[in-house]
């Protein structure tokens, strides 16, 4: 699969990006800087981490204007699959890929730090063959992060299934102590109705390698092998 | 122009939480009850009357999304300034 990492300016997570990606059988990665108009020759798209524009106005609103981003939504239309990881997710949010605001952290800091999730909903591009409930570590590196929703449509939300990862205990539960940003009912990942585009806030590149991970674990692995097939 | 974009009613601000807390009921101003941090923008517009230039601006912030409306309030008004 030839899977698109889009170059903004001021990303800065790109090139983890393209290298856990390069590390997958079957997935040949390539950055694309956001003006390019190549971007629909790919199967599939990556929305990396960083501060797009200086995060001004707000995270990801001026990356949701670009040309990439147009190009994107009629792909994710289509069915392409997209993962935007961090200030990706901020970027999807901004453009209405994905609904809701990622909002500043209740803590006013910006959060860096390994977490835990659960799946929710192992039925998305990026999560299936996943247990629902099964528990990743990965790390999280935000100011904005708090997931929000007005109440009816986050109702809605959970009621289609389409929070993907919740902050959790080690122990799968989403308690008020492990929700590390003030996120609403502990939101770290939702997808789109189809479950092509997912958006979450940990880094799952940041966690590919054993190497990479304070634990030796390499849970981001199983979300981004899925661009290799697996599954 | 003057662009206020700030959390809806209902939607915590944390800033706006720890200047209230920390420092204005701290200083014994408990006439203050709320304080909401938010995002400012000026704007000079050319416009022929400034019901125009009003209207320039608010189609602006809708058609950019300047304010995300699912957590965003969004005031546009003539700049006067207080000082």
């Amino acid at each position: 699969m030839r899977v698109a990492v889009v170059r903004f300016p001021a990303s800065n997570c790109d090139l983890d990006a393209v290298n856990a990606l390069s590390k997958i059988k079957a997935v040949r990665p390539a950055l694309v800087w956001h003006e390019d108009r190549t971007l629909k020759d790919y199967d599939a798209v990556v929305l990396p981490g960083g501060f797009s524009y200086g995060d001004y106005l707000r995270a990801g609103a001026i990356a949701a204007t670009s040309p990439a981003i147009r190009i994107v939504k009629e792909m994710a239309e289509g069915g392409t699959p997209v993962l935007g990881i961090c200030n990706g997710f901020q970027i999807l949010v901004e453009s209405g890929m994905l609904p809701g605001a990622l909002l500043r952290n209740t803590t006013l800091r910006f959060v860096c730090r390994w977490v835990e999730i659960d799946v929710e909903n192992n039925n998305t591009f990026f999560t299936a063959g996943l247990k629902n409930r099964q528990v990743l570590r990965m790390p999280i590196a935000h100011n904005e992060g708090r997931y929000f929703l007005p109440r009816h449509e986050l109702d809605a939300l959970e009621a289609a299934g389409r929070v993907v990862f919740r902050y959790c205990d080690d122990a799968g539960r989403a308690t008020p102590g492990s929700n590390p940003t003030g996120t609403l009912h502990n939101i770290a990942g939702i997808c789109n109705k189809a479950g092509n585009v997912v958006g979450l806030m940990p880094h799952p590149e940041r966690a590919s390698e054993g190497i990479l991970s304070p634990f030796g674990t390499d849970d981001g692995s199983l979300i981004l092998s899925h661009l290799g097939g697996a599954g | 122009m003057s662009v206020v974009i700030s959390n809806k009613a209902g939607v915590r601000e944390p800033e706006g939480e720890t200047i209230l807390h920390d420092l204005v009921a701290k200083a014994g101003f408990e006439q203050i009850e709320t304080i909401r941090a938010g995002k400012h923008l000026r704007i000079r517009v050319s416009a022929r009357d400034p019901l125009a230039a009003r209207k320039l601006v608010e189609r602006m912030c809708n058609e950019l999304r300047i304010f995300n409306p699912a957590a965003h309030s969004c005031e546009v008004s003539e700049a006067r300034p207080i000082s």
